[in-house]
């Protein structure tokens, strides 16, 4: 039983979605009803994940494979406030398709459990089982759209995908091969004592697993997808795999990397390669985005460019000392600010768009006569994004540069800087186009947004704006997180 | 005698041959040929490991075994119900013909 109420934020959301189902099938008029099931399911995970936190009694169960924790809990307030998102975001256009309501709100709230585990897993099982659990949900969302470029996009999503476990799990045999075992704790002992002997196996072991997860959380070279899937996905999708399936990633190499690799020999290997693959995510993802005419394949270049940024703190990885745990909880407070930013442009896209019908960059001009809240919102969201104060982007972006220059990736965190004025370029681009662009004709019809969008994107800027003004609790709660893997 | 090199190295030939077919071959069900191939290697591997290598956790390697079947029999699933969704938009599952999307 006390394993059940360990997992319970995550039964919470699977009980969610088999309600939705089964109450579709049961009271097949009463499908308005079926977004609130879900995110009173969701309400329910937070409130579980909140009484955990009041007892202050992490533990490990079945076996050692799953663990619940700061970190782990950290990552669900992130992934069920997501979701939480999403769900407003979506019912608006769920209803407009017609069809599989019920289905579309269970696959939501089923990738969220997936993305729950995976924060918690520390065996390697456990961790592919929670990773393809929040994938193949999001492969099927993918292609939900009824248009050909929405099934393409799922197939495609799915094709790179399936490589890409694939590959994660050769290196995962190999690993299991090396060590004997499959918990990561007990690799982490396996290297500290014998990892010497097996060097090279293990390297290609890791390096494996990373290629894997390079997918998941889209950094060059394993980034070819991620334009074509953004663009062709439902936005909602969109903006759910843009935030959901990258925090998994990360949440989940971050702990691979901190609580199984921390020994000294592999370190800072690793630390370089991860500073490489930074710098090339940055680089590509902006100077990518900076030719780009749809919004929504804009920000799935930028998306490639934030994962760079992410992963400045897996570079700085090699920290010694009490900072060891800097860079981990740079990542953390980066994952929060950045989902509440880029869901808010999402959102604010997702609103737009469904009233203009285009997502194109130039028809976005003038937007501030049309929707001046909408316009200003997604002004915030791209400020925050390109990390200008006073926004929550602004901070992560300082925290995660500051645990780049301690770990002495000085050269790193200048390519970062000198990115951050290419990002500006493009997001203050589309900011300059919705308040002076277009020309001042009267007749261009304001439109009003449908209520939950309106709750949703209320939501974000104001975690945007807050976590801009107080940076406070949301750094602390992220160092406290990171606190778990500290020597 | 068979040895664990011999399995190591038949899974690292399917593994190989199944990622060379994935990312050469233009028909969609043919990646999804080759992506299989890679997960059976992958579960030669693993058997292979829980078998000979003198491991703690013997169990573990077959345990996920299982669970990789499992999922490649779910992923196959849910790639034919997309490459048959596809191919009644399009007419074709010719992932070079697949280019709506581009910019």
């Amino acid at each position: 039983m006390n394993s059940l109420d360990v997992v319970g934020p995550q039964l919470a959301v699977l009980v969610g979605a088999g309600a939705i189902l089964v109450g579709e099938a049961l009271f097949p008029r009463q499908r308005r009803l079926l977004p609130y099931v879900a995110l009173f399911a969701l309400l329910v995970s937070v409130l579980w994940t909140t009484s955990w936190v009041g007892r202050d009694d992490y533990q490990t169960i079945f076996d050692g494979t799953f663990s619940l924790d700061q970190y782990s809990v950290f990552f669900y307030y992130v992934f069920a406030g997501a979701t939480a998102v999403v769900v407003l975001a979506s019912i608006d256009w769920v209803e407009k398709t017609g069809r599989g309501e019920a289905e579309y709100y269970a696959l939501v709230l089923t990738v969220c459990s997936g993305l729950m585990f995976l924060a918690g897993a520390r065996d390697l099982i456990t961790i592919f089982i929670a990773l393809e659990l929040s994938s193949i949900p999001q492969y099927i969302l993918a292609g939900w759209g009824k248009d050909e470029r929405s099934s393409e996009a799922g197939l495609k999503y799915l094709l790179v995908g399936a490589i890409a476990s694939s590959i994660l799990l050769y290196g995962m045999a190999l690993l299991y091969g090396v060590s004997g075992t499959t918990l990561l704790p007990e690799i982490a002992d396996f290297i500290a004592s014998e990892g010497d002997q097996n060097r090279s196996l293990l390297i290609l072991a890791v390096v494996m697993m990373v290629a894997g997860f390079g997918f998941k959380m889209a950094v060059v070279p394993f980034q070819m997808w991620v334009p074509d899937v953004y663009q062709g996905a439902p936005t909602p999708v969109t903006a759910f795999l843009s935030v959901g399936s990258k925090a998994a990633a990360f949440a989940v190499v971050t702990r691979f990397f901190f609580e199984s690799l921390d020994a000294e020999f592999l370190s800072n290997d690793w630390s370089m390669m991860f500073a490489v693959i930074a710098a090339a995510s940055m680089t590509l993802g902006n100077v990518m985005a900076v030719v780009q005419t749809d919004i929504k394949r804009m920000l799935g270049y930028s998306s490639i460019a934030q994962a760079g940024n992410f992963m400045i703190g897996l570079a700085a990885i090699a920290t010694p000392g009490e900072e060891f745990t800097l860079g981990a909880s740079g990542i953390l407070f980066f994952v929060a600010a950045y989902s509440f930013t880029n869901l808010g442009a999402f959102v604010a896209i997702i609103a737009i768009s469904q009233r203009i019908n285009s997502d194109q960059i130039r028809d976005y001009a003038g937007m501030w006569r049309r929707s001046p809240v909408l316009a200003l919102a997604l002004a915030l969201c791209l400020i925050s994004l390109t990390g200008i104060p006073p926004t929550a982007g602004f901070w992560a972006k300082l925290y995660i540069f500051n645990a780049g220059i301690r770990a002495d990736l000085a050269w790193l965190v200048i390519i970062a800087v000198l990115n951050s004025a290419v990002a500006a370029y493009y997001y203050l681009g589309i900011v300059r186009q919705m308040f002076l662009g277009g020309e001042d004709e009267a007749s261009v019809p304001a439109f009003r947004v449908p209520p939950a969008i309106a709750i949703a994107v209320a939501a974000t800027t104001a975690g945007v704006l807050v976590f801009g003004i107080i940076p406070g609790p949301l750094i602390e709660a992220a160092q406290e997180a990171a606190g778990v893997f500290a020597q | 005698m068979l040895e664990l090199e011999h399995f190591l190295t038949v899974g690292a030939l399917l593994f190989a041959i199944g990622l060379l077919i994935a990312l050469s071959k233009r028909n969609a069900i043919a990646v999804l040929m080759g992506v299989e191939l890679m997960l059976n290697s992958v579960n030669i591997t693993l058997l292979a490991f829980s078998r000979f290598a003198e491991s703690g956790r013997p169990i573990s390697g077959q345990a996920f075994v299982a669970f990789v079947i499992t999922v490649a029999a779910a992923e196959a699933a849910v790639a034919l119900a997309l490459a048959a969704a596809v191919y009644r938009n399009r007419d074709t599952i010719n992932v070079d013909q697949i280019r709506l999307l581009r910019s």
